[in-house]
């Protein structure tokens, strides 16, 4: 599950990691009421008005702006609010930005400069273990240094059994060049950094930048945060920081459904059980000269039920020219699939696309034979061969 | 042969009286898998499906001599089952249940490393060997006693393959399903070392999709050691980039994890990768009769 910022940030702060002083915000008003009370705690003359949304690049977008006066931060305020804020993560349709984090600004003046890092925290999938992901490259798109300077990139991996140690955290702040305080407070950042990870069962914490001040503090300026889904019932609090605004509506309608949906741009509609077929299925829609309108997963059980909301939800999408339902019975009956669809497809009604079914497993040809007979615009397929050619057919 | 189970393999499930447990060990047993009883704490002393009931794997182990277990605890208590599992000396354990938490999978992962254990899984259909043993919730039906090896990390599609394989008359010797999570006991390449190595199995077929080296790191092994011809395929062309696509394990992150990269690793080491996921079963007919 994505958070926006300021939820990251609040779990940050509960770990101990340094944060700068903030207030979330809805309108231009509120906003100026939250940068008052920001400058009472922390005495500053700037702000960080900041969009938030699910996606990275906000500030090239134009979601990020440094007011400095209190004129500012409602001017911004009220030109981001609202606004479509269009970044490489957000697709060229954007996201509607709803609210904004009112910042103390942290680039102030000050006895030494200002300097950006990157750091994150995740899960190393080949040796099943975290690790520390750093760089002196900060404030700048992670890929891009991979790609251009991957040698400026450093990892460092942490035991499970031991967990994060001393010589690991003065490691990382040896390499990223730092003495004195700032080095002193980045080992504690890190420690709380990753102890914000662990605790809160995240898949990502990614700072982008951490910054030193002019006064060598370490704060996390930026905060993207991934939790994991299936710890959420270990974290209550946590799962009620889900913005399902910032979901696609066919998706959170399909997740109501215990469907798992994530609609594409194309042409052919698919409904199939099990993840890896429906990813095969997507496939051979594209080999037999059409596109993939969607991924649905319909999980285990394909019942009457579940194949409506399925029928409803791809239906939505006005590109969408047919449909391929793919089953592999296993242990579910093709019969039942096949009397499931047909019940669907009648109780959906005016369905005027060509929908091709394809059973295959238990009982194939009963349910071939109940689809045939069923008097529908349907077209019936045991294998995934006849279902492809079907495609070919309806897409040509 | 075979890999993994067979007909000697006596099984223990644990969450065994649970309705996940129950129905998918009644049809194991149906299947004619040699089950000795099942595990959950507190009903210990009982009988369920006419099989002693444990309340500890330890105690199981003794009086059965299971050697492999079958895992449909709940997620909450998943991870703390398969140590236990391990912990009592069970040499081979499928972890069938879905939405583990990956932080406690780090854990078990930690904890199964040195250990004389074979964990497959979490989230994954099982192991079958046909006509000896099927451990999971597989459709017995669609096996049937053969040659060829498949190793996956989807469930349907895994009998899609298994279908197309015995459709073209070949059969399975075992087919592993390895599990869509980022964090899993046996990956593709110790499924293929395994079948490289047992004399029963002629070809091999390995299933992946996007996102992680597993696939890669499969071929490269293949490239240097591979003795059998190796057929593939990789879901997930169509996919877009940075989403999640059911598994938790298929989002495509970095350049090489997309299918395409992967297939063309996979061809540069020799695996004959089939574009369409309806041509597996012929393909591999194809290669078997081109190395003999």
């Amino acid at each position: 599950m994505n958070i926006h910022e300021y939820q990251g940030k609040a779990i940050l702060r509960q770990f101990g990691v340094a944060i700068p002083q903030g207030t979330v915000v809805k309108s231009p008003d509120k906003a100026v009421e939250a940068a008052k009370e920001i400058r009472k705690k922390a005495g500053n003359n700037t702000w960080a008005v900041k969009a938030q949304i699910h996606a990275g690049g906000r500030g090239k977008g134009g979601g990020v702006k440094i007011a400095q006066s209190l004129d500012e931060v409602k001017q911004y305020a009220k030109d981001i609010l609202g606004m479509i804020l269009v970044t490489h993560q957000t697709g060229p349709e954007g996201k509607i930005v709803n609210q904004v984090l009112i910042e103390q600004g942290v680039y102030y003046p000050g006895p030494g400069e200002p300097k950006e890092f990157y750091m994150s925290v995740l899960l190393n999938r080949d040796t099943g273990r975290n690790i520390i992901m750093y760089s002196t490259e900060g404030g700048m798109d992670i890929e891009a240094v991979a790609e251009k300077t991957p040698h400026l990139i450093f990892k460092e991996e942490i035991d499970p059994k031991v967990g994060i140690q001393p010589f690991q955290t003065r490691k990382i702040a040896f390499n990223l060049g730092l003495s004195g305080k700032a080095f002193k407070e980045m080992t504690k950042f890190v420690v709380a950094l990753y102890k914000a990870y662990l605790n809160s069962d995240a898949s990502l914490f990614e700072i982008n930048p951490v910054l030193k001040t002019s006064d060598d503090l370490i704060l996390a300026a930026d905060a993207k945060v991934k939790l994991d889904d299936n710890a959420l019932y270990r974290h209550p609090d946590y799962a009620e920081m889900r913005d399902i605004t910032e979901e696609d509506p066919a998706e959170v309608e399909a997740t109501q459904h215990d469907l798992n949906f994530i609609k594409l741009n194309g042409n052919v509609g698919c409904m199939v059980n099990g993840a890896g077929l429906a990813m095969a299925t997507m496939d051979i829609i594209k080999l037999s000269g059409g596109n993939p309108a969607n991924f649905l997963d319909v999980g285990g059980t394909a019942n009457a039920e579940t194949v409506e909301a399925g029928f409803r939800i791809i239906l939505k999408d006005p590109n969408v020219k047919a449909i391929l339902i793919n089953i592999f019975g296993g242990i579910v009956r093709c019969d039942r699939v096949a009397q499931g669809v047909v019940d669907a497809y009648n109780s959906v009604g005016d369905i005027q696309i060509p929908v091709i079914v394809r059973l295959q497993g238990t009982n194939d040809e009963e349910g071939k034979k109940l689809i045939d007979k069923s008097g529908l615009k349907v077209f019936s397929a045991i294998s995934l061969q006849e279902a492809a050619d079907l495609v070919k057919q309806v897409v040509n | 042969m075979s890999i993994l189970v067979n007909k000697d393999s006596k099984v223990l499930v644990q969450g065994f009286t649970g309705s996940e447990g129950t129905f998918h060990a009644s049809q194991m047993i149906e299947y004619g898998t040699h089950v000795v009883g099942g595990v959950t704490p507190g009903k210990g002393g009982q009988t369920h499906l006419d099989k002693p009931v444990f309340n500890t794997v330890e105690e199981a182990v003794r009086k059965t001599g299971a050697n492999v277990s079958v895992v449909f605890v709940p997620p909450a208590f998943a991870a703390d089952a398969i140590m236990e599992a391990a912990d009592a000396g069970i040499k081979v354990i499928i972890t069938i249940t879905e939405g583990i938490p990956t932080s406690d999978m780090v854990k078990v992962n930690e904890y199964l490393k040195n250990k004389d254990v074979h964990m497959v899984g979490p989230n994954c259909p099982g192991v079958i060997t046909p006509g000896e043993a099927k451990v999971g919730i597989m459709p017995g039906f669609i096996h049937k006693k053969g040659s060829i090896g498949i190793v996956s990390r989807s469930g349907t599609l895994t009998y899609e393959a298994v279908d197309q394989i015995t459709k073209a008359g070949l059969g399975q010797s075992t087919c592993i399903g390895v599990g869509g999570d980022p964090i899993i006991g046996t990956s593709i390449l110790k499924a293929i070392q395994l079948f490289m190595k047992d004399p029963e199995t002629e070809g091999i077929i390995m299933i992946g999709e996007i996102g992680g080296n597993m696939e890669a790191d499969a071929a490269n092994w293949i490239r240097e050691n591979g003795t059998k011809p190796v057929v593939g395929f990789v879901a997930g062309m169509t996919a877009p980039k940075g989403r999640r696509m059911g598994h938790a394990g298929a989002i495509i992150g970095g350049k090489d994890d997309t299918a395409a990269a992967k297939i063309k690793i996979m061809q540069e080491c020799g695996i004959h990768v089939v574009e369409s996921p309806a041509d597996i079963g012929k393909r591999m007919k194809e290669v078997l009769y081109q190395n003999k």
